[in-house]
């Protein structure tokens, strides 16, 4: 039953392939595993424990998961509105949904940090009531739900365009209100798309850094994620701590990663997409 | 005319029972728009607006300085390295994947994706750990004299990998929905491998092809964090637009590091532009190239 492979290059693509992934992708991560092993398990331990550390993994960890949430309801709205809505200017914005992935991390950085530090734009008409933006937590979390939005859209909305009219239709049929179909039929069929959006974004946002450092201020305790913190300690040499903190970001990026496949598959499972 | 029909049907499909009340519609939208507008129009807004904020000769001089003309330069050199070098490997990666059936098969493609999630910073922390001075390669690096972190190859390599996921992610779903009968076709009438990649699938995949590269591209020249831990940020040296955004900003010349920023949200512009009509393309072949079956 062994099916041979009828096109010619299997070998060639999949070896140029698997040597090139090897080379710039594997063995650097391997070196990073193996660094962190090198330490002993004390040291590594004392490591990801520093107070500063773990203030940092609040701020990171806490604020990506509300920045995620965030962009789950509004990203689930805009995908409905672009693809059940014809409006003038619908593909405009259909394109602009991508601006996140397209605009340099640190123009972004600058250009939010503009908008939002006091007597600024938009900082400016809120310094009066008291409410900072740039250089708090809320900046940060202004950061992470921009360059998160996109992912949300653009795993629902598929999914969106896909459903078949006549489950709604029938829905109406037997005297569903508009908000009782969307909440039994179609909010069901979506679920899993928007959690595996959410997840999407969860992981980009875990890892941001060139959006978030200009408007973040910095402020060990307040406001520094851990990105930075690796920075920070590969500025002061200490190899082996800036390797346990990437280390344990690797593993939380693998797990994300595995979540998200598996609420893929549950979505093509349910929604029978490829 | 059954194409006339559909069109017809589509625009006036939402009626009463599966269409949504005019209020939630409005609210709806305006909400998105309100959303839009805050997020991503007003920061390309205020990216333009600040970098004319002192006129046009001052930022015409932001371009004159022979630091900020070195870090164009340096952006454009390792784009044109790593794209070409990414888009061969996409190719490769996506023709394996799609082509052939193998145990791993799917561990791969999600390998594929890896550097996606990895965060910029610890893209170049690997780096560091492999080639910096108190990394594997280190010693021998420095016997050797070779520089590759707080140099250019450093920034290459950050650079490689975290736009190394973008075309073969382009091209994995056109290739699977897109089958292989034509490059079948084409081996039983005796053409050989490379004939039926020139001939038949390149020409096949070419917008989809052109969307990853795009977006490759995007990414490269801007890419911040995976760069700035490798390169040392040696003005003249090994500045790239990005990270002289950075040390414009942090001097407080603000109008320059705008104007810097205005050329990159520009090019982020027409990567949308270019985007967008890649994707329609690549959607509008593969309709042609799928026997058109009506139920």
């Amino acid at each position: 039953m062994r099916k041979r492979h009828v096109l010619p290059g299997f070998g060639l693509s999949l070896g140029y392939t698997l040597v090139y992934m090897g080379l710039i992708v594997l063995i650097p991560m391997s070196a990073l595993c193996l660094r962190t092993f090198a330490g002993s398990w004390g040291h590594f331990w004392q490591t990801i424990t520093d107070p500063r550390v773990l203030a940092s993994f609040q701020v990171s960890f806490g604020l990506s998961l509300l920045a995620a949430l965030l962009n789950g309801v509004f990203g689930v709205m805009a995908a409905w509105v672009l693809a059940r809505y014809h409006f003038p200017g619908r593909r405009i914005l259909d394109a602009m949904v991508d601006l996140p992935f397209a605009l340099p991390t640190a123009v972004a950085g600058i250009a939010l940090t503009a908008i939002y530090a006091p007597n600024e734009w938009i900082g400016g008409l809120l310094e009066p009531y008291g409410i900072r933006i740039a250089f708090t937590r809320l900046g940060i979390f202004i950061a992470l739900t921009f360059i998160g939005f996109p992912f949300v859209v653009r795993t629902v909305q598929p999914v969106i365009l896909q459903l078949s009219a006549e489950l709604e239709e029938a829905a109406a049929c037997l005297g569903a209100s508009r908000w009782q179909t969307f909440r039994r039929v179609i909010f069901p069929a979506l679920l899993p798309s928007i959690l595996t959006g959410v997840t999407l974004a969860y992981g980009r946002a875990v890892g941001e850094f060139g959006s978030v450092v200009f408007i973040a201020g910095n402020i060990p305790y307040e406001t520094e994620i851990t990105p930075l913190l690796i920075i920070t300690k590969l500025e002061q040499y200490d190899y082996p701590g800036a390797a346990a903190l990437g280390f344990l970001m690797l593993c939380v990026s693998l797990v994300i990663l595995i979540i998200s496949n598996g609420l893929q598959a549950w979505n093509n499972s349910r929604n029978g997409t490829v | 005319m059954p194409g006339s029909t559909t069109l017809h049907l589509k625009l006036h499909r939402p009626l009463r029972a599966t269409g949504d009340r005019p209020a939630v519609r409005r609210f709806l939208i305006g909400s998105v728009l309100v959303f839009f507008i805050l997020f991503l129009l007003l920061p390309l807004v205020v990216v333009f607006q600040e970098a004319f904020s002192k006129g046009l000769a001052a930022f015409v001089e932001t371009f004159r300085d022979p630091y900020t003309q070195h870090s164009i330069v340096l952006t454009l050199v390792i784009a044109l390295i790593s794209v070409p070098l990414n888009t061969v490997l996409g190719i490769a990666a996506a023709w394996s994947v799609t082509r052939y059936r193998f145990r791993g098969r799917s561990l791969l493609i999600t390998l594929l994706d890896l550097p996606l999630w990895v965060s910029p910073v610890i893209a170049g922390l690997l780096y560091v750990l492999v080639f910096g001075a108190q990394g594997w390669l280190g010693p021998w690096l420095r016997e050797h004299e070779i520089r590759i972190i707080f140099a250019v190859p450093g920034m290459v390599l950050a650079t490689l990998f975290v736009t190394f996921p973008f075309v073969a992610r382009g091209l994995i779903p056109l290739m699977q929905a897109q089958g292989m009968k034509e490059e079948e076709a084409a081996l039983t009438l005796g053409a050989n491998g490379w004939q039926i990649l020139w001939r038949i699938t390149l020409p096949k995949i070419k917008w989809g092809l052109l969307y990853g590269v795009i977006l490759c591209n995007a990414r490269a020249m801007g890419e911040f964090g995976a760069v700035s831990v490798v390169s040392g940020h040696i003005r003249g040296k090994t500045n790239t637009m990005p990270l002289h955004i950075e040390i414009l900003y942090n001097e407080y010349q603000f109008a320059s590091a705008f104007a810097v920023a205005s050329v990159l949200a520009l090019l982020a512009i027409v990567t949308l532009i270019l985007k967008t009509r890649a994707e329609w393309r690549a959607e509008q072949e593969l309709r042609a190239s799928r026997p058109s079956i009506t139920p």
